[in-house]
């Protein structure tokens, strides 16, 4: 697979760094100085608080994933980068979003979101508050369907990913 | 296990010593004031600068002339704004070197205290690694890591930013236990110095059929102590090399197999060699811009062995078709090994050499003899400093004409005696810089060669240079302009001067040097230049500066126009006729 074919313009990488103050600002500033694009970055602990994982997607574009990639392990609080090949990894992104909703209209939202697997989290008078976790492709297509009711506010995650378990030892290159 | 109970401010200094560090360079200041404490009872000397930028150039010159990493300690706020351009400097060019900068109290970060600045912040994107450090128990173990990062892979600058309350013994969290078995902490660094033998086959396939192989040699070559090895390599396989600006010295210039200086003001023969090269061999360098005018016209025809520690480096600016990822001197004595065991090959070579002896004739380094009545030529007084000083002369110089004239007609046969700013391109680096190597090696002698842009951003050190004994003598290349300003308002400018004259008379260098405590010279003829620096040689009791007032007019040649491909290379006007 060409993972820096025309058809894969964005590329997830999964990032171990260091948790220590400032570790994210680092690797911020390190895109920005460089010139590299980010799609989304999402970052959290992991399940050995030594240890944030980054999930960010790159656009190829702006940079070869070789000197992104390059550049991010010269960081010292680095410790891992893992390339997630886009057929490899499995990418979730949760969607919240706060949508007009009379109640006339209120079934057919929920039709939609049924559909697409999501979640109602509360119903006000006029409106609906409601969430989705899944692929970013599946998040867009809601988010669309969405905008003609009327979206109050709205906010996404950034994409999650994790190597598929049938990818070798499940850890992505 | 030894252990002992004390303050931070202590604990700093003890894990300096305990780094083999003899001399640091700084100047104290409010937030670093406990640190400045203990250092009155310390074995490692401290220079006190004018300065905070002078400091850090000094512990840039003294890394360079030694290898060992350069300290510099300053204090918060201005201080440390004031060294962020050595430090940009050491890490454009790769240069090891560990600075102190004071920090507000802990509880102060963030409100904006007196004399705060985001020390950290500013620094990340020009320094190798930086650190705040937050607790006393973790100063010994930062330091530790601090030199080692410094160090070891690619070197650079490492910054440490200590907030006052850690290292003040008035304040309880200063206190901490020293033990003598720190470790360092650092699971993302893991720098990668051995390189791969099947690397090492393909790159000595590559050379023994390459009938144009050129070894183009960068500062990584000094940094990774390789100059031997790149010439048992040179000499092991008859390929000829060319020294970048920041590898002058790393191949002896007076070498049959030597080419050089490549680049944008490079000589002819180095520059047209790479650019119509089969291979370039590249061990330590970055291909650089100077270095390959533009990059769609460079080298065409080459293919590209790259060695190099930095991965990052590797196919960031022409992919290689080798790629030989590690330490360089590894990879040479690798090469060295192979070439010794499977032969170097039968390539047919005459053509190209004596394409090279054919170039070296007709467009050696020259300019245009001095004729009675023309102010000094600054070529020439290189050359007098060159023929009238030691072998092991180090040369530090600052950015511009004076610095290319300097590159080009010095003749560099050692390594580690050529100074310079190679990446940032800072004025003003050389006298600091000549500081700091002469402060490592005392017994030898030191020329700064500034210009007068140059000397008049940071003279102020030869203040530091005077009170703290240090004889290193400044050789100003004065032609009132910012030179290599003005040479391209006349090429591409229309010889529209915009901005570029200094002044005639003001200052009065001579006056200027004296009022710090220096000799001071003004010459004029170009009989009185030898005379100038034989007197400045005997002198070793206080620096000395030679104004030397040179022509204004004078270019850099040959030049690579900016946007140009090297091959339109532009000679000096009575080359021009040559056939290429």
């Amino acid at each position: 697979m060409n993972i820096q074919g025309p058809d894969y313009r964005y590329h997830t990488l999964v990032v171990t760094v260091e948790n220590k103050s400032g570790v994210l600002a680092r690797v911020a500033s390190l895109f920005a100085r460089r010139a590299f694009n980010i799609e989304s970055l999402a970052v959290a602990p992991t399940d050995d608080e030594m240890f944030s994982r980054i999930t960010v997607v790159v656009d190829l574009e702006s940079a070869p994933l070789d000197q992104i990639v390059k550049q991010l392990d010269k960081l010292v609080n680095v410790v891992e980068i893992r390339e997630l090949h886009p057929g490899h990894a499995v990418e979730r992104e949760l969607m919240l979003v706060t949508v007009s909703a009379e109640p006339d209209r209120r079934d057919e939202i929920v039709e939609h979101l049924d559909r697409a697997g999501g979640k109602v989290l509360s119903v006000g008078t006029d409106r609906m508050m409601l969430s989705l976790v899944g692929p970013s492709a599946r998040v867009d297509e809601f988010e669309d369907l969405l905008r003609p009711y009327g979206i109050v506010e709205l906010q996404r995650t950034g994409r999650v990913a994790l190597a598929t378990l049938d990818d070798g030892d499940g850890r992505g290159r | 296990m030894a252990t002992e109970e004390m303050d931070g401010g202590r604990a700093l200094i003890r894990a300096l010593e305990n780094e083999g560090v003899e001399v640091m360079f700084g100047l104290p200041g409010g937030a670093i004031l406990p640190v400045y404490d203990p250092i009155i009872d310390s074995s490692i000397r401290h220079i006190l600068v004018r300065h905070e930028q002078g400091a850090g150039h000094m512990a840039e010159g003294y890394a360079h002339a030694t290898g060992r990493p350069g300290v510099a300690m300053v204090t918060s706020g201005p201080a440390a704004t004031n060294i962020v351009t050595p430090l940009c400097d050491a890490y454009m060019d790769s240069v090891p070197m560990v600075v102190i900068t004071g920090q507000v109290p802990t509880g102060a970060i963030g409100t904006d205290a007196f004399q705060e600045c985001d020390t950290t912040g500013i620094t990340q994107s020009i320094t190798k690694h930086n650190f705040l450090v937050t607790e006393a128990q973790d100063i010994p173990r930062t330091i530790k890591e601090a030199f080692h990062i410094a160090t070891t892979g690619r070197p650079g600058p490492v910054l440490v930013d200590i907030p006052k309350d850690i290292v003040d013994p008035g304040n309880p969290r200063s206190a901490m236990t020293w033990t003598d078995d720190v470790t360092i902490d650092l699971p993302g660094y893991n720098p990668q110095t051995e390189v791969d033998p099947e690397a090492i086959r393909a790159a000595a396939e590559l050379i023994r059929a390459s009938e144009r192989p050129v070894l183009y040699v960068g500062g990584g070559i000094l940094k990774a102590r390789a100059a031997d090895a790149l010439r048992e390599l040179a000499e092991l396989t008859g390929i000829s090399v060319v020294t970048t600006l920041m590898a002058r010295g790393a191949f002896p210039d007076s070498h049959d197999l030597c080419l050089g200086m490549p680049g944008m003001h490079g000589n002819f023969t180095a520059v047209t060699a790479m650019q119509e090269s089969d291979l370039l061999i590249a061990l330590g360098a970055r291909f650089d811009d100077r270095v390959t005018g533009r990059l769609d016209g460079f080298a065409p025809d080459a293919k590209i062995i790259h060695a190099e520690i930095d991965p990052a480096e590797i196919g960031k600016v022409r992919p290689p078709d080798v790629a030989i990822q590690g330490d360089v001197r590894v990879a040479i004595e690798a090469l060295v090994a192979e070439f010794t065991a499977n032969g170097t090959g039968d390539a047919d070579r005459d053509a190209w050499r004596s394409k090279l002896s054919g170039w070296q004739e007709r467009f050696p380094l020259a300019y245009e003899p001095w004729v009675p009545g023309d102010p000094l030529k600054p070529q020439y007084v290189i050359e007098c400093l060159r023929d009238g000083t030691p072998d092991d002369t180090i040369v530090a110089s600052g950015v511009g004409q004076h610095q290319m004239w300097a590159s080009q007609y010095w003749k560099f046969d050692h390594p580690y005696t050529w100074i310079n700013s190679g990446g940032l391109g800072t004025m003003g680096f050389s006298i600091p810089a000549a500081i700091g190597a002469k402060v490592a090696f005392p017994d030898r002698m030191v020329w700064a060669v500034d210009g007068d842009g140059c000397f008049q951003m940071t003279a102020q050190e030869l203040v530091t240079a005077t009170v703290e004994n240090i004889p290193i003598k400044v050789a100003l290349l004065n032609n009132s302009y910012l030179g290599m300003v003005r040479q391209w308002q006349e090429m591409f400018y229309e010889e529209r001067y915009s901005e570029v004259f200094l002044s005639k008379d003001v200052p009065d260098y001579k006056m200027w040097a004296e009022s710090m405590g220096c000799v001071g010279i003004r010459v004029d003829d170009p009989e009185e230049v030898a005379p100038a620096i034989a007197r400045a040689n005997e002198i070793n009791d206080r620096p000395v500066v030679i104004d030397f007032r040179v022509a204004a007019a004078e270019k850099v040649y040959p030049m690579v126009p900016s946007g140009a491909t090297n091959s339109e290379l532009l000679v000096p006007p009575f080359q021009q006729d040559q056939p290429r």
